[in-house]
């Protein structure tokens, strides 16, 4: 992949530091919540659920539980798509009856992954509310939708590509922006 | 990897990598059905139509809820309350079934390649429940997910196949998967019940005597004898045939400790297997079936949700 024309907005030491501030404002703002859990969406939420996991648990001495969602099956763009993409395990080890759910994923775009997310945690159940963590807002929203907690917010173009990459799935923790005739064949 | 066909129609023409992508999807349906709300909206507004020709209880009810969990209109067509008791022939059932626009037609019919016509003729995607003695992919793929629960399917993986391999599309469909991945197959039947030709296939091994096929096999896979066909006498009576190929316990201590026994159902109890064994925690048997409601969600899905143009 070229490397050219790629910006750099983070680096790991920044999305460290990112994290753990989000983990921080989760804590505040749901210190009364009886049932607070994570789910990430896969692939690189359920990585930054799981990094927020452990700081929200070296904070609270409480480990909260976590649940992987695989948005695929939900998806608005099913039928026009020209491939499928893969469809991954989904799983939700807990009632989410009452719970509040912390939505978490790398990137906030069109919102339309966090759309295909939310009905997909209603189908499990009656969560109290559902709040959502993201490291990057990039803008450009096509639904009606807001994070409550945010790493960095970067304003893009569409034509821009905002790239998170995690070092479970990456090897390393980087932010970049760079413009989308430079990118490889991944989309977000 | 994409899996690109329009139709399901055999496991003969399909690559080991095509085998694995279907049961790494079917995988990841399974938890659905184990939700308190066991739907998805993957399929919304498709129509699946279950054309079924030949009677079959287990086979449409699993597709039906299939479809029905991935939110797809599923509409049932069997052949006592089709036009087909009127006269129609196939070729014009189908054409009028295409006139509605299905987006899937799931076919199970008593000629060999009969969803391959269909296939060729409409636009929807086709899956074959079975075609005569040729093929039934679905169920060799639930099969194979089911092994996978237990067993990693490769090459140090040994299958037996027990009972009438010449009629059982169950058979055939499994041979073409389980050999794909190179996983080897011992055959045993009656002459009567033995296709020629069979260890012409590579990893088809094929054994005379029932003690011979189950010496230290990982997988035991019962087929059923089909009493219907007993006017034909394929071999002498019920009762020896329980007697020299039937399952129990002592055949099944023949087997690797941990083997597991499947069978495609409906089991005839005491004839090709005794209900020890039926019954025995070895038994896979129902989790065959429920495995075979997500592998056939993962083969709509693959199918439906894309335009075949």
């Amino acid at each position: 992949m070229s490397h050219r024309d790629e910006h750099s907005i983070s680096s790991a030491q920044d999305v460290a530091q990112m994290l753990k501030r989000v983990a921080f404002e989760i804590v505040d703002r749901n210190v009364d919540s009886e049932k607070l859990v994570l789910v990430g969406i896969l692939t690189r939420g359920v990585s930054l659920a799981r990094r927020l996991q452990k700081i929200v648990g070296e904070t609270i001495e409480c480990e909260l539980p976590m649940g992987v969602l695989d948005i695929t099956l939900y998806r608005d763009d099913l039928s026009t798509a020209t491939h499928h993409p893969v469809v991954r395990k989904t799983e939700i080890p807990f009632s989410l009856d009452g719970a509040t759910v912390i939505l978490v994923d790398d990137v906030l775009y069109t919102g339309r992954t966090v759309r295909a997310a939310m009905d997909s945690l209603i189908d499990f159940g009656r969560p109290q509310s559902i709040q959502l963590a993201v490291l990057v807002d990039r803008g450009c929203r096509e639904l009606p939708i807001a994070a409550d907690f945010v790493g960095i917010r970067v304003p893009a173009s569409p034509q821009d590509r905002v790239m998170v990459r995690v070092e479970e799935s990456d090897g390393f923790d980087k932010i970049t922006v760079m413009p989308r005739d430079t990118m490889s064949g991944e989309s977000n | 990897m994409r899996f690109e066909r329009k139709d399901l129609l055999g496991t003969r023409d399909l690559s080991a990598a095509e085998i694995r992508y279907l049961l790494e999807s079917a995988e990841s349906f399974k938890e659905i059905s184990e939700r308190p709300l066991k739907k998805v909206p993957a399929l919304r507004g498709k129509t699946v139509i279950n054309l079924f020709f030949e009677p079959s209880t287990r086979t449409r009810t699993s597709f039906e809820i299939a479809a029905k969990r991935l939110s797809a209109d599923a509409v049932n067509m069997s052949a006592s309350t089709s036009s087909v008791v009127k006269g129609e022939s196939l070729i014009d059932t189908v054409d009028n079934i295409q006139a509605m626009a299905p987006d899937i037609i799931v076919v199970r019919h008593k000629f060999v390649g009969a969803a391959h016509m269909i296939a060729e003729r409409v636009g929807a995607s086709v899956v074959n429940a079975g075609d005569g003695a040729n093929e039934h992919p679905t169920q060799a793929l639930l099969d194979l997910l089911t092994m996978s629960e237990h067993k990693t399917l490769g090459p140090d993986l040994t299958v037996a196949i027990i009972g009438d391999i010449a009629h059982s599309r169950v058979a055939r469909s499994n041979i073409w998967a389980l050999t794909a991945l190179g996983i080897t197959v011992r055959v045993c039947a009656p002459p009567t019940m033995l296709p020629r030709g069979l260890d012409e296939i590579p990893g088809v091994v094929v054994c005379k005597r029932v003690e011979e096929a189950l010496a230290g096999v990982d997988v035991v896979m019962m087929l059923r004898i089909q009493l219907e066909r007993q006017d034909r006498l394929l071999f002498p009576s019920i009762r020896d045939y329980a007697r020299v190929f039937g399952l129990n316990r002592q055949r099944l201590d023949l087997a690797a400790p941990d083997a597991i026994v499947m069978h495609p159902g409906p089991m005839n109890r005491g004839v090709e297997i005794t209900s020890e064994v039926a019954d025995s925690d070895r038994a896979v048997i129902l989790n065959q079936v429920t495995n075979g409601v997500a592998l056939r969600m993962a083969v709509l899905f693959l199918l439906g949700g894309q335009g075949h143009e």
